[in-house]
């Protein structure tokens, strides 16, 4: 049995409910999340996978109502503790979102926004040095560097939502969370997102919900598979895919429903 | 006289129209099963086929009549010594008409009793002859209507493309009352610009218009302390006012005021919107102005006045506030929550990313905003005419008093003026400037929000 090992677990969830108001979106879930490996959470519509992914960085926090019960730690410390910054988490912690949502200013100010909030650079030079780098690690480098004053909403979608990853990673977190990242994409795009996933796992852990299975597949090493705000099973994603322990994820997997 | 008799007539012909017309497509309805439109639509053309044609008919005739009417009257044996200057002859036969329909009636001239039978008789005649047209009309629309009432008829779709003709009518009737405003203006500005030179009155600084006589016109109607003041008081100190606490509460509002707070305060900020101006207007006269010539006499102004621009600015700020809060308020909440999610997800405090995301993609929004509200303070009247005063100043000092093109306006209109003197005119001068000066603003910001819009749709 080839079991993918844990380097070293960098999130760590224990009997998480995540609540709206007075209704549970997500319950008692557990989980260990590994650091250089890509962790997929699947499920159907509605299951609470993007509510829990958004619990990982405190997103939840800026949604009213919104209620976060159990641990959550990262690297041992409870981000939900009365000590931990929520700015200072996300900054660890950074997020890609379903739509590319790049702001509307150049190419160079959305990858120089983040460090320039977290005072990461003090020259003009350190500054453009870090989006480049950024920005050739999302694989857009070639692309943007002969426009970087352009405006980040003129690319395409593909290269809008690399320029979202550029921006994240900008700001050197430790942990990227992607919120379906390629639901809005083009095959080509989408294949050109999972090739540079790829290329930043090992520098990061990784976590994406996605609702295409053949996207876990091919980009992840972890599978967590959520149903009806609970997670019903979590394993490697080979194992997942071909011989699930649950009756419910061998119905979801092989489009029974969902 | 006529009138009162055929208008109800009509109407009452149309009402019973109406009602057997519905009676009878009900049975044709039930009878055969499917007919085109509903026998309520069937009733609507019926009566609608009589009363308009006869109401059409009805109006041509009254425009026509009178005329007619003067001409037989003129045409008759008495008519004949009356005098041949047409002024004189318009005066006598509205005389004779005045008498006609009321014989206690006295005239000027003695002309117009003797032509008051002739009078008499024409209108009779022709009003006879006018309301049988009218009858004719009546029946005429209803037969063809009548002939109608068959199941296939698609009475629906015509009643309802009169229905889409009568709302076309009144959209079409606001447009064409701001057009006869414009028209008016500038036709009397016109007036006005023929006795006195525009570059004068553009670019002249000295505004006395009680001392215009003769030939010093161009020297008295000088308009730039009005245009300074009304700029001072509405674009600047009113904006110095109603900018900053605007956009603070409206960003207090969309980012930071729970759901229960939110409830609560924005209605009450727009009641602001909802005082009238006059109270205001008194506001600013009785409470601001006296506090602030007693502020400037304590920094040691001699003799303040009472009535100070900064009074009537400070007072038409907090009037524009729920202006400027409710545009910036709409288009902070326009920019989409992935933009603000984004910043926030990548450690931006809630102020950062207020600051750095959510202004500068509202931007837009706001300008077009405060253009609206600029355009709002410089139309702006009581305020002004209870508080900034009457002294035409070209100065910046916020203490003293400074009048408007809109007090001016109210200064040159009301009492006993004469309607050709230059004084008057300037009025509609000084109404043209204002006018084209808040439209150029509108159109801006009109502009500038459509294209807001369409960047995050």
């Amino acid at each position: 049995m080839t079991q993918t090992k844990l380097p070293q677990t960098k999130l760590t969830a224990r009997n998480v409910d995540v609540f709206y108001g007075d209704n549970k979106a997500i319950d008692d879930v557990s989980i260990d999340i590994g650091n250089g490996v890509v962790t997929a959470f699947i499920g159907p519509s509605g299951c609470g996978k993007s509510t829990f992914l958004r619990s990982l960085n405190r997103m939840n926090d800026t949604i009213a109502g919104a209620r976060v019960t159990g641990q959550i730690l990262l690297d041992g410390e409870d981000i939900y503790d009365r000590e931990m910054d929520p700015v200072a988490l996300r900054a660890r912690v950074g997020m890609v979102f379903q739509k590319p949502n790049p702001f509307p200013k150049s190419i160079y100010e959305n990858v120089a926004y983040g460090p320039r909030i977290h005072g990461l650079a003090q020259k003009k030079a350190d500054m453009d040095g870090i989006v480049e780098k950024a920005l050739t690690r999302a694989g857009l480098w070639n692309e943007v560097k002969d426009r970087l004053t352009d405006a980040g909403t003129a690319l395409s979608g593909g290269q809008q939502q690399r320029l979202c990853i550029a921006r994240a990673i900008a700001v050197s977190p430790e942990v990227i969370l992607m919120d379906e990242p390629c639901s809005a994409l083009d095959p080509i795009a989408t294949a050109r997102i999972e090739e540079l996933i790829e290329d930043l796992k090992s520098r990061y852990a990784i976590v994406i919900v996605t609702h295409s299975m053949q996207q876990a597949a091919r980009v992840s090493q972890k599978t967590a598979f959520f149903h009806l705000g609970r997670m019903v099973e979590y394993g490697d994603t080979h194992q997942i895919f071909t011989n699930p322990r649950e009756e419910r994820t061998k119905d979801y997997i092989t489009g029974r429903y969902g | 006289m006529i009138a009162s008799v055929i208008f109800p007539a009509v109407l009452a012909l149309g009402l019973i129209g109406w009602f057997s017309t519905r009676a009878r497509a009900k049975l044709l309805y039930s009878g055969r099963g499917s007919m085109h439109s509903m026998p309520g639509y069937h009733a609507w053309h019926l009566a609608l086929w009589i009363v308009l044609p006869a109401l059409l008919v009805w109006g041509l005739w009254s425009a026509v009549s009178p005329v007619i009417v003067d001409h037989t009257v003129l045409s008759e044996p008495v008519a004949a010594q009356i005098p041949s200057d047409p002024v004189q002859r318009a005066a006598i036969l509205s005389e004779a008409r005045n008498i006609a329909e009321d014989p206690g009636f006295i005239g000027f001239y003695d002309e117009s009793p003797t032509l008051a039978p002739a009078m008499k008789a024409a209108q009779d005649h022709y009003g006879l002859i006018g309301a049988i047209l009218v009858a004719v009309a009546a029946l005429a629309g209803g037969g063809y209507a009548f002939t109608r009432v068959r199941s296939g008829y698609p009475a629906r779709t015509r009643v309802e493309r009169l229905v889409m003709l009568a709302l076309l009518g009144a959209s079409l009737l606001a447009i064409l009352t701001t057009l006869g405003i414009v028209a008016s203006l500038v036709f009397e500005a016109a007036r006005f610009f023929k006795d006195v030179s525009p570059i004068a009155f553009l670019t002249g600084t000295h505004w006395a218009p009680a001392n215009a006589v003769g030939d010093d016109l161009n020297a008295n109607f000088g308009a730039v302390p009005l245009f300074w003041g009304t700029l001072y008081i509405g674009a600047f100190i009113a904006m110095l006012v109603a900018i900053p606490l605007g956009l603070m509460s409206a960003i207090y509002l969309t980012q930071y005021a729970d759901r229960r707070a939110r409830k609560v305060l924005k209605p009450v900020l727009e009641i602001l919107a909802g005082i009238p101006t006059v109270v205001y207007g008194y506001f600013a006269a009785l409470t601001v102005a006296p506090a602030i010539r007693d502020f400037a006499a304590a920094l040691g102004y001699q003799n303040p006045s009472t009535e100070s621009a900064l009074a009537a600015g400070l007072v038409m700020g907090v009037m524009i506030i729920p202006f400027v809060s409710s545009m910036a308020d709409d288009a902070i909440a326009a920019v989409p929550r992935a933009m603000a999610d984004g910043s926030l997800a990548m450690g931006a405090t809630r102020s950062e990313t207020i600051k750095k995301v959510l202004l500068p993609a509202a931007l837009p929004g706001i300008v077009a905003g405060v253009m609206l509200a600029v355009s709002r303070a410089i139309g702006e009247t009581m305020i002004v005419v209870m508080a900034a005063g009457a002294t035409a100043r070209l100065t910046a000092d916020p203490f003293a008093s400074m009048t408007t093109v809109t007090y001016q306006i109210v200064q040159l209109l009301t009492g006993d003026q004469e309607f050709n003197s230059p004084k008057t005119l300037s009025a509609f001068a000084l109404g043209l400037v204002l006018f084209v000066v808040t439209l150029i603003l509108n159109i801006i910001a009109l502009r500038v929000v459509k294209r807001f819009r369409e960047a995050y749709e």
